[in-house]
C-alpha cells in the first residue's frame, strides 16, 4: 500500500558537499544515496526520521535536517499528528510504537517552582571553601540509634551515593552493549548506580560491576538467577514504570541477538514478553512475598527497591508497598522515557512525578513510616535544578534514563523500538554499535554527574545548607509560580512571595 | 540424629527466617543431605542456599512446606514427602523438586532449569513463563493433571501431564506460549487450547523426550507401580507454539522501511 503521510523533514545540502558519501553511510533510515551516473548525494526526505547524525558528521557542514515545511490545513481539533497517526494505522492496522518520553506538553513542574537563597539572615555557604555533603543513603533508616556499646544496633542493608542521582533502568537488548557498559563504568567512577532494567547483566560484567549494579526483576524473569541476584548492590523489583504504567514490554525477536539471547538467558530470535503483571503478584501479601523471596536469596545483604509509575492514588500503592517490606521506592512519572510502548500509553497514563513525590513523601510522613522506605524520584529529571526540587519536595535522590542517554549522544528522535539507532545507544546492529565508543560515552556521562553535583552545592550554598540531608522534603526552600491553588497544594509549596 | 554428612531437624515452631538461616549455616558447614521433620507452612526453604561455590545438598521435607519452596534454586534437591503449596520452583535455575503429594499455583513459574516431580495434581498457572536457553532446559512431570492457564507465556522448556488420576479439565493451556512444549496423556478438546498453540501428535523425536522424563517420573515415585511402555502406548497430545514472535504483527512501525 503507498503510504500517503508527508515527510516530516526536509534535507538540504548546500554547494560545500563534495560527495565524500559521509552522510550515506551515517544514516542506518537510508535517507542518503550515492547518485553514480551524475555523481551526485541524493535524499529521500521521507527516510530521514531528524536523528542530526549526518548533519554533525557531515566534514563541510553542508547538511542542514529541518522541519518539513509542509502542512495540512491548520485546525485545532485536526493536528498533523493525529492525521497522520489515523493514516499509519488505516496502512498499518497496528497500534503505535515510538520510543523516548512523551512529547506531549504536560506542565512541567519544575519549571513552576522557584528555589530560595540566603540573603542577609542564615548566610549562604560558599561551596568552594566550605564541604558540602553530596553523600546519600537509601535504604530502611533504624527508628532510633542506641549508644550502646554491647548492642547490636546494625542497620539494614544500603546504598551509598556520592551524588544524588542515578541511572535509572535500560536493558542491555534495549540499548546497546556498548551503552550499557558506559553506564556501567560512569556509576562506578562517580560513586553511583546503575541499573540493569529486565534484561539480564552479561555475565563478565558481573564481578567487575557488582557494587554499583542495581539487578532488576521484571515479570518476564529475564536473565535472573541467583548468581544474578547476588551480583548486585541492591535488587529493584520492577512493577511499572513511567512510560507505560500497567503495560508489559516486548522485546522484539529481531533484537534477540546471540548475547542478548545469553543475557536474558532466552533462545535467540524469540520475543521476550514481558506480560504486563507479575503472575505471581495479585495483592501487597504477593507483593510482600517476592519482597522476601528476595531478601532470602540474596541473604538479607542488599535492599530491595520496588519501581511503580506514577498513577492516581499512588500514595496510597506507596504506603502498601513500604509496608510489605520495600527499603527503597522508586516511581517514575508521566515523563518517563522508554525504549518500546504504544504511544497512546506513553502519552495518556500515569501522573508528572513532581506531583506524585509530594504526596507519597506527605503519606508516608502521616502515616510515621517515611524513615523505613527511601524514595528515588525519576521520569522527566532534566537538570540539577529538577535534582535538587524533587528532593525539596520529598524524594531521596532521583534516577536519570532520557538524560544520560543525550549525554551519550542521543538526539530523542523517538525510534528507538526500531533497533536503527545512529547513534549505537539504542541498537543490536554491530556496525551501528561500534559508533559509541565505551569510554568516551563513559567520560560524558562522569562529566554530567560531576557538573550537576557542582551545581547542586551552588544551589545548596545559596539556600545556607551543607548537606543534602537537610532539604529532604524542605519544601519550604521551594515557592510556586504560575500554579492554581489545587497544584500548590498537592505540592506542598506557598505560592511565590508568601 | 547426627552423622557426619546428614543432619535432622525438627521443624515445629521454628519461623520462616530461623529455618532458613539454619539450613544455610548447613550447607556452610559441607553437610550433604538434611531431613526436616513437622515443617508447617515455613516459605522459602532451599531459597537462601545460593553459594558462588555452587555446594549443592538434599533437603528431605515431611510436613506441608509453605509458599515458594524452592524459589531461585541453584541446584540442590528439594524432596517433600506431603503436599506443597503455591509457588513451588518459582525462577528456579537448577536442581531438582520432587512432590509426593500436590502442588500448588504458579509451580515452576519462569522457572529456567532443573526439573520438578509432582506425584499429584498442580494448581493454576503452572509452567508460567518457563524459559530455556543453551543447555538449560527445564522439565516439570506431573502425575495428574492441572487448573487452568498451563503454560501460560511459556517460552522454553517441557511440561508432561501423565493424566494418571481423571480427565484434563483445564481451559486456556498455552495463552501466549511462544517456546517450548507440553505433553499431554488423555483427551484434550481444541476448546481447552489457546489458539496460539499448535496441537499435533508426538513424533519419535518426542516419543524419546517423553520415555526419558517418564523414566524419571517412574524412578522417583516407585510406590505407584506405574509401567513406562504402557504409558508411552497411551494417546498422547503434544501442545506447541505456533509462533515464536505472537506478537510480531501487533505494531504499526513509524520509521521508514
Amino acid at each position: 500500500m503507498r503510504s500517503l503521510l508527508l515527510p516530516e523533514f526536509t534535507i538540504s545540502r548546500s554547494e560545500e558537499c563534495d560527495v565524500c558519501r559521509a552522510c550515506e553511510h551515517q544514516c542506518p533510515f537510508g535517507a542518503h544515496t550515492y547518485d553514480a551516473s551524475n555523481d551526485k548525494m541524493l535524499s529521500d526526505s521521507r527516510r530521514c526520521v531528524g536523528c542530526q547524525r549526518c548533519a554533525v558528521f557531515c566534514p563541510k557542514g553542508a547538511i542542514e535536517i529541518r522541519p518539513a515545511p509542509s502542512f495540512y490545513r491548520p485546525n485545532a481539533s485536526w493536528s498533523r499528528e493525529r492525521i497522520e497517526d489515523i493514516k499509519r494505522q488505516a496502512e498499518t492496522g497496528g497500534v503505535i510504537l515510538t520510543g523516548c518520553g512523551s512529547d506531549k506538553p504536560f506542565r512541567i513542574y519544575w519549571d513552576h517552582m522557584l528555589l530560595n537563597a540566603s540573603q542577609v539572615t542564615n548566610p549562604s555557604i560558599d561551596p568552594l571553601r566550605e564541604p558540602m555533603e553530596l553523600r546519600t543513603f537509601l535504604g530502611s533508616k533504624p527508628e532510633r540509634i542506641l549508644l550502646s556499646s554491647d548492642t547490636d544496633t546494625g542497620t539494614d542493608p544500603f546504598l551509598m551515593l556520592e551524588t544524588p542521582v542515578l541511572f535509572s533502568a535500560m536493558s542491555y537488548g534495549a540499548i546497546s552493549y556498548n551503552a550499557f557498559q558506559a553506564l556501567a563504568i560512569a556509576a562506578s567512577r562517580s560513586g553511583t548506580f546503575f541499573n540493569t532494567g529486565e534484561g539480564g547483566m552479561p555475565s563478565e560484567m558481573r564481578s567487575k560491576f557488582k557494587k554499583h549494579a542495581i539487578v532488576q526483576v521484571a515479570s518476564g524473569r529475564f536473565g535472573i538467577d541467583a548468581e544474578y541476584l547476588n551480583c548486585a548492590a541492591a535488587v529493584e523489583i520492577k512493577i511499572g514504570q513511567g512510560a507505560k504504567p500497567g503495560i508489559g514490554g516486548h522485546l522484539p525477536g529481531e533484537k534477540v541477538s546471540q548475547h542478548v539471547a545469553a543475557t536474558r538467558m532466552i533462545p535467540e530470535g524469540t520475543d521476550a514478553i514481558s506480560p504486563a503483571p507479575h503472575h505471581d503478584i495479585y495483592s501487597i501479601e504477593d507483593l510482600e512475598m517476592l519482597i522476601s523471596a528476595i531478601k532470602e536469596v540474596t541473604n538479607y545483604e542488599k535492599p530491595v527497591i520496588v519501581k511503580v509509575a506514577a498513577v492516581h492514588n499512588i500514595s496510597a500503592i506507596a504506603s502498601g508497598i513500604v509496608r510489605a517490606g520495600a527499603d527503597i521506592l522508586a516511581i517514575d512519572g508521566v515523563r518517563g522515557g522508554t525504549g518500546a510502548a504504544p504511544k497512546v500509553i506513553r502519552d495518556n497514563v500515569g501522573i508528572p512525578i513532581e506531583l506524585a513525590i509530594s504526596s507519597v513523601d506527605r503519606r508516608l510522613r502521616d502515616e510515621g513510616i517515611r524513615e523505613r522506605c527511601s524514595i528515588i524520584a525519576g521520569g522527566g529529571i532534566r537538570c540539577s535544578a529538577d535534582v535538587v526540587k524533587a528532593i525539596a519536595l520529598g524524594a531521596d535522590a532521583v534516577y536519570i534514563g532520557t538524560a544520560a542517554l543525550i549525554a551519550m549522544g542521543c538526539t530523542l528522535c523517538q525510534r528507538c523500538y526500531t533497533g536503527r539507532c545512529s547513534w549505537g545507544i539504542c541498537t543490536q546492529d554491530p556496525g551501528l554499535v561500534r559508533r559509541l565508543n565505551v569510554e568516551e560515552a563513559a567520560q560524558r556521562l562522569v562529566n554530567l554527574l560531576s557538573a550537576w553535583s557542582h551545581e547542586i552545592k551552588e544551589m545548596l550554598g545559596g539556600m545556607g545548607i551543607n548537606a543534602i540531608e537537610s532539604l529532604r522534603g524542605n519544601r519550604d526552600q521551594l515557592r510556586g509560580i504560575g500554579l492554581y491553588e489545587w497544584e500548590l497544594d498537592v505540592l506542598g509549596i506557598k505560592g511565590a512571595g508568601e | 540424629m547426627f552423622n557426619e554428612r546428614m543432619i535432622e531437624i525438627d521443624a515445629s515452631h521454628m519461623e520462616t527466617r530461623e529455618l532458613n538461616n539454619l539450613l544455610r549455616e548447613i550447607m556452610l558447614s559441607g553437610y550433604e543431605k538434611v531431613v526436616l521433620r513437622n515443617v508447617c507452612g515455613q516459605r522459602y526453604i532451599g531459597t537462601r542456599l545460593y553459594s558462588p561455590q555452587r555446594q549443592v545438598m538434599t533437603i528431605e521435607i515431611y510436613g506441608t512446606p509453605g509458599n515458594d519452596l524452592g524459589a531461585f534454586l541453584f541446584g540442590h534437591r528439594i524432596v517433600v514427602h506431603g503436599n506443597a503449596q503455591d509457588g513451588v520452583g518459582n525462577t528456579m535455575e537448577s536442581g531438582e523438586i520432587v512432590i509426593n503429594g500436590r502442588a500448588g499455583d504458579v509451580t515452576g513459574m519462569s522457572m529456567r532449569g532443573g526439573r520438578i516431580f509432582v506425584k499429584g495434581d498442580v494448581g493454576y498457572r503452572a509452567a508460567l513463563h518457563m524459559k530455556e536457553h543453551d543447555q538449560k532446559r527445564p522439565v516439570i512431570v506431573v502425575g495428574g493433571t492441572s487448573q487452568d492457564f498451563l503454560g501460560e507465556y511459556m517460552a522454553g522448556g517441557v511440561v508432561i501431564l501423565l493424566g494418571l488420576y481423571g480427565a484434563h479439565t483445564a481451559s486456556f493451556i498455552g495463552s501466549g506460549m511462544h517456546g517450548g512444549a507440553i505433553y499431554i496423556r488423555g483427551e484434550i478438546g481444541e476448546e481447552q487450547v489457546d489458539s496460539h498453540v499448535l496441537i499435533s501428535r508426538p513424533d519419535d523425536a518426542d516419543t524419546e523426550i517423553l520415555g526419558r522424563h517418564i523414566s524419571g517420573f517412574i524412578e522417583r515415585f516407585p510406590d505407584l507401580s506405574l509401567d513406562l511402555d504402557h504409558i508411552l502406548e497411551s494417546e498422547w497430545t503434544k501442545l506447541s507454539p505456533r509462533s515464536s514472535r505472537p506478537y510480531g504483527k501487533l505494531y504499526a512501525s513509524t520509521a521508514p522501511d
